[in-house]
């Protein structure tokens, strides 16, 4: 008995440790688990699909298709290195795609690859997107609000006025009672009073309006432009967190942030060609089919998809076309205004003058890009006094700052708000 | 010393009541409302004023009710990878215009080039330009420019004119020549050699129309080489010119400023100068910076070349009929024998040319600043082929003739025979850009590329490469001159591939090759070798020639270059170089005739020429001896031979060479354009001559002369500081006591006692003990008490300029530098009459002397500008604080604030601020305002308007503009400096002036930086020469300039009576 108890203690205490180990293990691998989506996306997307083939094949099943699980790995690490070793599947892949080798990826680690597999097996297409919500319905109960107090208001002002005619008319009939004889009436449009009351006031308003409109004359906030291919910044930026400044490369080095060419967007775009998000919606409010605004890009970047190969002229050169953008912020030409002072030097994000652009389906300008806009920044922004060097020069500063008397230097102090920064 | 006096013209001299009246009025039109004093009478005063009111308000309604038109963002379709849209991109190359050579760097802005800079990585120019080649860039946006080639006047496309002049070469009845400029591009030539092995009946003929042959013969009859030598004008410590303008036009003036510039620096503690000694029949830049100058006829030259030759072979004093003249030849035969000597000749005679070889000869110069072991390239034109040519084209022996880069119609003496002879000609050929005079009389026009849109090369001197790589495809249907003739001599290749190979080759692989185009040249390591040659010409015979040249009796007239224009060609129609002034007559967009004061004297006082007052100048007709006659206007021009008269060429153009460069009626039927000089050159029988004995005529006729000369006037407030090289060696404290005593006063405040740290500063300057502590506090004090206002702090960046007033020869590259990379506007001449061209930098030249007697004339420049005061007397007056100051010492001007009252340029003592009076550009934001002159209005047509400058402000009519410093080149430096989180170095930020200038005049800095160039030249090196203009006035501008030091016995002062009126002033 004892002896099969033992064993039974025995298995008890194996399985349980098994579990108790698995638990832990699961535990820290759940804990220390690689993002499977993340690392694909920011690694393999830009050449393959989980379920459609692209510049390399879909990747569902794929664990199935290769000779194993280290050969996996090893194909990822170093793919050229499989085929010159005359790995007979490696160079299957190789031949059927084109004799295009895959990017080696040393640095990811087995885990990690594993990860991926694991999303890439467990991916499902997105469902359908719902129809919109209630955003817009709220957005128009506010609407009727709005019409509502504006009838109230002038109701409420009717009564108003006519009470006071009432009020008006039984004073003069309690006066003729009394015997008191009433001022003789002049009707409003003569009383002096009125007419220099009502003069200053039209002075002031048309004044008011005639500067403000000078001054506001060639802003543009909030412009929000149709523009020829709707192009969501959300989708690009926000959701699959694209930098910045891998299309608008421009920021860190020129003083234009640069629109970025067609090439540019065909390297995404070679294989990502329809969109399968959430359903998209332009300012109208009708539904856009994103499919076919990257059909739009194919269009003007030269693209076959058919052929998966650009259409070519007789030379050799891509038959592209530039994508007319609509600009939307747009500064006077007196204006200097240089992009890689404020992304590369003053360390300043996108967002700070372009909103929340990761939020925008269509891009609307955000600030007002008025001079007092951009003066009011340079008097409260800090330089990146301590860490860049260039700074060293105004040693009179540092004093300062060593011996207490100022915390920090702003664009105001180095001269930021003068003339010649921005206009010459 | 100082108590000379300094006056720009004889009206400024003689202080005339018409010149004060000019001076007062410093804007020249009434304003165009009548309201002189009596409002109420005035002719509809109130119906004008409510009219302007009415407009301005109606403008701005429309302007406030239009909607804002939709702008697109286009960006590339496919980005090129080395193109970021924004950023500059830099190409070395090579500028070579008929032998005129310069390294540059091309700055091309999104693809367009916009602005030459010089190649310092050239020994040769060193880095330096001239206004030719700034304004070089412009020539590529000439609206003349040919689009596609034409077959006798007709379009055609490369192929049908490919057939026809094929068949025409093959069955040219009779020889085929080759016209063209000196081709200094070895490829080229290879180009022509394969024609030639083509066509073996086919011959070569070059032909410059300022000619070097006289040299280039003479140079084989003493050396046996047919070729010239290079120049070390550094390495000279006498420089003896015989009417060669070396510093302006003379062979190749960019290396020999930038030459000449070294012998010219100097210091206190190194008080060495060169010797400059010339000798020239008219007034030459060359001739301003002279030590000693004096004139003589120009058939005179032969004596006077063999007269030196005498002094300095057998001691004989020179007797040539002028003191001046007999003192400077013997003076300078003294200079030459104590070696190191240097004597040039522009005379384009053979035996003249010879006798400057024996004398060259004679005191060592060859091997020691006449170098030939390295030859130059730049002429190799004979007189004797083209006249040769010519006869044989007349004589109808000639079946084809190709002309690249010559305009002999327009430019040979002879045009008309020429043209004559074209005809005769079955096949011609012209590659020219434009319809120039010649190609219009030639059957088949095939355009050549510009220079910036074409590969080459050029090889300026033997051994000594330089790479020319395009900016920009070409614009038009033009083709590479090679390519034509590689096509027509069925060559199987293009001349892009030809050079390719060839420098391939010759460089050995990719890799020096992408790095000899990276550099732009190609040079032997080390210092350039030195080396002589035995003298073996026949010295005797060319002194009898010489000597017994009949000296011409009457008038002379001196056909001659202007610095601007040049040789004529393609400049004639840049709009840059018609309106910068000339260096020494200050006038712009005409030629004339150069009279001496005296001159015009003789003739009649009363001539309304004799002061630059009255616009409108005497127009005389000139008849040569060989019957050609030109009616041109009078200029007056101090310091030309009293016999003799001079007239510039490249004007009397065509009206297809171009808008600027037409000559003859305008829309409104005026005369423009001046006449062509061309025919009075004569030919010897083996040179051409550019002088010639003429009769004047005074006419009734005036005609009005754009002058700058009396705008911006000084009244003659003492502003140059001039001393001799003795002077300066024996009291080299002179200036630096004299600003002292002149400032003391006002270094410290009337309540604090006197002396202290000042008083040990005069003694410091006195012994000269340099490191005192208080020796430079007066400045410091000075600047905190002589005023009343705030002082200005500069806690980062304190910007100064510091400009060598003995290195600056007045070439005008700083001028059209500045204009090409600050959109300066071209006015036009009818705006220039009214004194308001708008050039950022001017250049001041001021004259002093006897205004009859040419001889004591000596000349200097002083190039002037916004002085960036740091108590500026602008920005106290300005309404509207338009015009401000920055924390980094910088006179700021915001055109967008500006409303026009131009208070600020009456009250600015230097008078650098020009007002926009009209749109020049097609800035403005209504259309159809644009103005209107006729010659500059290709500055605002779409073309060339691409070579505006990207990051500086188009400004429009009714604001003020002046220099910045070329702040938009500060705030690019400042943010690579930031970029790189690093302190600023020096010489990092330059401005457009300073990179343009051949001489290194001019230094550019932080002077808050201890260590910087400007800091160090200020308080150490330089500081007994620092001066400002007008200092008393305590403007403190951050410009400083350095005295005058001429290496001479006397500095010539006017005569004592006239001298008085230095002290009506200040």
């Amino acid at each position: 008995m004892s002896e099969s108890i033992k064993p039974l203690f025995r298995k008890i205490a194996h399985s349980t440790f098994a579990i108790i180990i698995a638990v832990f293990a699961f535990a820290s691998t759940a804990y220390a688990q690689p993002d499977g989506k993340a690392l694909f996306q920011s690694n393999c997307a830009s050449c393959h699909n989980p379920i459609k083939d692209a510049t390399g094949p879909a990747l569902q099943g794929v664990s199935a298709r290769v000779p194993s699980k280290e050969w996996l790995h090893n194909w990822v690490h170093n793919s050229g290195g499989l085929i010159a070793k005359g790995d007979p599947y490696a160079n299957k892949v190789y031949k059927d795609w084109g004799m295009i080798p895959m990017t080696p990826f040393p640095n990811l680690t087995n885990e990690e690859i594993d990860a991926i597999i694991d999303y890439v097996e467990a991916y499902a297409p997105p469902a359908p997107p719902t129809a919109p919500t209630g955003g817009a319905a709220a957005e128009g109960a506010a609407k009727e609000n709005t019409w509502l107090y504006t009838a109230i208001t002038l109701i409420l002002l009717v009564f108003t006025i006519i009470l006071w005619r009432i009020n008006h008319a039984l004073r003069r009939v309690a006066n003729e009672k009394e015997g008191i004889t009433n001022q003789k009436d002049i009707p409003i449009y003569r009383n002096k009073v009125f007419i220099a009351l009502a003069a200053i006031l039209v002075f002031i308003g048309a004044g008011y309006w005639v500067v403000n409109g000078s001054v506001e004359m060639g802003r543009q906030q909030n412009y929000i432009p149709k523009q020829p291919i709707f192009y969501s910044h959300k989708v690009h930026a926000g959701i699959n967190q694209i930098n910045c400044l891998y299309c608008h490369a421009g920021a860190e080095k020129s003083k234009q942030a640069m629109i970025p060419s067609t090439n540019v967007c065909m390297n995404c775009h070679k294989q990502i060609n329809e969109y399968t998000g959430e359903q998209l919606y332009n300012m109208e409010g009708e539904a856009v089919n994103g499919t076919e605004e990257i059909q739009k890009l194919y269009e003007y970047a030269g693209w076959n998809p058919e052929k998966k190969d650009y259409n070519r002229d007789a030379n050799g050169s891509i038959l592209a076309k530039p994508v007319e953008w609509v600009k939307i912020h747009n500064l006077p030409d007196h204006v200097y205004f240089n992009h890689s002072q404020h992304v590369a030097v003053g360390k300043v994000a996108c967002q700070r003058c372009h909103g929340g652009i990761q939020e925008m389906d269509e891009v609307f300008q955000f600030s007002s890009l008025s001079m007092g806009w951009c003066i009011n920044c340079h008097r409260e922004t800090e330089v990146q006094f301590a860490d860049n060097n260039y700074y060293s020069i105004f040693e009179k500063y540092h004093e300062e700052i060593k011996s207490g008397k100022r915390t920090g230097v702003t664009v105001e102090d180095i001269g930021g708000t003068e003339c010649q920064k921005c206009h010459y | 010393m100082s108590q000379k006096q300094y006056w720009k013209g004889l009206e400024e001299l003689k202080d005339t009541a018409a010149n004060r009246e000019v001076v007062e009025n410093e804007f020249k039109e009434d304003l165009p409302f009548d309201l002189g004093g009596k409002l109420l009478d005035a002719t509809t005063p109130r119906r004008d004023f409510l009219k302007y009111l009415g407009f301005s308000t109606a403008a701005a309604t429309l302007a406030a009710s239009c909607e804002m038109p939709v702008r697109k963002a286009i960006p590339y379709a496919i980005k090129p990878e080395e193109i970021t849209p924004g950023v500059a991109n830099y190409y070395a190359s090579s500028f070579a215009d008929g032998g005129d050579y310069c390294a540059i760097v091309i700055k091309n802005r999104d693809g367009r080039p916009i602005k030459i800079e010089g190649n310092a990585k050239s020994s040769i120019t060193q880095g330096g330009t001239s206004a030719r080649v700034q304004a070089s860039v412009l020539n590529l946006y000439d609206n003349a420019r040919l689009r596609q080639p034409y077959a006798e006047g007709k379009e055609v496309t490369f192929e049908g004119i490919d057939r026809s002049v094929k068949a025409g070469l093959a069955s040219a009845n009779g020889e085929t020549y080759i016209l063209t400029s000196t081709i200094i591009s070895p490829t080229t030539k290879d180009v022509i050699a394969k024609f030639i092995a083509k066509y073996p009946n086919a011959k070569h003929v070059v032909y410059d129309p300022i000619s070097y042959s006289g040299m280039l013969l003479a140079n084989e009859a003493s050396y046996g080489t047919r070729a010239l030598p290079s120049y070390h004008f550094d390495k000279a410590q006498t420089i003896v010119s015989l009417g060669a303008d070396f510093l302006g036009t003379w062979l190749s003036p960019i290396e020999f400023a930038k030459q000449y510039s070294k012998g010219r620096k100097i210091s206190a503690k190194n008080p060495v100068l060169s010797r400059h000694y010339q000798v020239e029949p008219t007034h030459t830049i060359t001739g301003a910076k002279a030590d000693m100058r004096a004139t003589c006829r120009p058939s005179q030259m032969g004596r006077v070349a063999a007269a030196l030759y005498q002094a300095v072979v057998n001691g004989t004093k020179a007797n040539l009929g002028s003191d001046k003249l007999n003192e400077t030849v013997n003076k300078a035969a003294a200079d030459l024998k104590k070696g190191n000597g240097l004597v040039v000749c522009g005379v384009n005679d053979m035996d003249i040319q010879l006798i400057v070889n024996a004398i060259n000869a004679n005191i060592g110069a060859n091997g020691t600043t006449i170098n030939w072991a390295v030859k130059s390239n730049y002429k190799q034109g004979i007189d004797s082929d083209i006249v040769a040519l010519t006869q044989a084209m007349n004589a109808g022996s000639v079946g084809a003739l190709l002309m690249h880069g010559v305009n002999p119609v327009y430019d040979y003496f002879d045009g008309k025979k020429f043209a004559d002879g074209l005809k005769k000609v079955a096949v011609t050929v012209s590659f020219a850009d434009r319809m120039d005079e010649t190609a219009q009389q030639c059957k088949y026009v095939v355009p050549d590329h510009h220079y910036l849109e074409n590969w080459g090369d050029a090889e300026p001197k033997t051994g000594y490469y330089s790479l020319q790589q395009p900016g920009i495809a070409p614009l038009f249907k033009t083709r590479a001159f090679q390519d034509s003739l590689l096509t027509w001599a069925d060559a199987g290749t293009t001349y892009g591939d030809l050079w390719k190979t060839y420098w391939m080759e010759r460089l050995g692989g990719q890799s020096n090759f992408d790095k000899a185009l990276q550099d732009g040249v190609i040079e032997p390591a080390g210092e350039m070798p030195m080396g002589g040659v035995a003298f073996a010409g026949n010295a005797d015979g060319a002194m009898s020639v010489a000597l017994s040249a009949k000296a011409a009796e009457g008038k002379e007239l001196v056909v001659y270059q202007k610095v601007s224009i040049g040789y004529g060609g393609a400049w004639s129609n840049n709009p840059w170089l018609q309106e910068m002034p000339d260096p020494i007559t200050k006038a712009t967009w005409d030629n004339y005739l150069c009279v001496s004061p005296k001159t015009a004297k003789d003739w009649d006082e009363e001539l309304t020429s004799i002061t630059q007052v009255v616009n409108a100048k005497r127009v005389v007709k000139i008849t040569a001896a060989n019957g050609q006659t030109v009616e041109l206007p009078i200029v007056v021009v101090p310091g030309m031979h009293n016999d003799v008269v001079a007239i510039a060429v490249g004007y009397g153009r065509d009206a297809k060479v171009g808008m600027a460069a037409r000559s003859g009626k305008d829309k409104w039927g005026k005369d423009v354009g001046g006449k062509n000089a061309y025919p009075f050159v004569g030919f010897n029988g083996k040179t051409f001559s550019y002088s010639t004995p003429v009769t004047l005529e005074k006419t009734a006729n005036t005609y009005e002369v754009a002058i700058t000369q009396a705008h911006h006037s000084y009244e003659d407030r003492p502003i140059i500081h001039e001393y001799t090289l003795e002077e300066f060696k024996k009291d080299p404290q002179h200036l630096l006591n004299k600003r002292k005593t002149e400032l003391e006063h006002y270094t410290h405040l009337p309540w604090e006692h006197e002396g202290g740290s000042h008083e040990t500063g005069v003694a410091a300057v006195h012994t000269g003990e340099g490191g005192h502590a208080g020796a430079d506090n007066w400045e410091d004090d000075f600047r905190k008490n002589g005023t009343l206002y705030p002082v200005h702090d500069a806690p980062g960046i304190h910007w100064g300029m510091s400009i060598d007033l003995n290195s600056c020869i007045g070439c005008g590259a700083c001028v059209v530098g500045c204009q090409a990379e600050n959109n300066v506007s071209v006015v036009g001449k009818t705006h220039v009459l009214k004194a308001q061209e708008m050039h950022w930098i001017r250049i001041d030249r001021y004259f002093s002397g006897m205004p009859e007697d040419p001889d004591s004339i000596q000349t200097v420049f002083q190039p002037m500008m916004c002085q960036h005061c740091d108590n500026a007397p602008c920005e106290n007056v300005c309404p509207v604080s338009a015009t401000n100051h920055s924390s980094e010492g910088l006179n700021q001007m915001a055109y967008n604030r500006c409303i026009g009252t131009k208070y600020c340029a009456n009250n600015c003592p230097y008078k650098v601020r020009h007002f926009n009076w009209m749109d020049w550009n097609g800035a403005d934001s209504f259309a159809d305002n644009l103005y209107e002159d006729y010659r500059r209005d290709d500055m605002t047509s779409d073309l060339t308007r691409m070579v505006l400058n990207p990051d500086v402000t188009v400004r429009s009519r009714g604001v003020m503009e002046k220099c910045t410093f070329c702040v938009q080149r500060l705030q690019d430096a400042k943010l690579a400096a930031k970029k790189a989180g690093r302190p600023l170095a020096d010489g990092e930020a330059r401005t457009a002036c300073q990179t343009a200038c051949p001489t290194d005049a001019i230094l550019f800095g932080n002077i808050n930086d201890k260590s910087s160039a400007i800091y160090k030249l200020r308080r150490e090196e330089q500081k007994e020469r620092v001066n400002y203009v007008l200092e008393s006035i305590h403007t403190l501008p951050n410009i400083n300039y350095l005295s005058i030091i001429r290496n001479t016995d006397v500095i010539v002062a006017g005569d004592e009576k006239l001298d008085g009126i230095y002290n009506k002033h200040i």
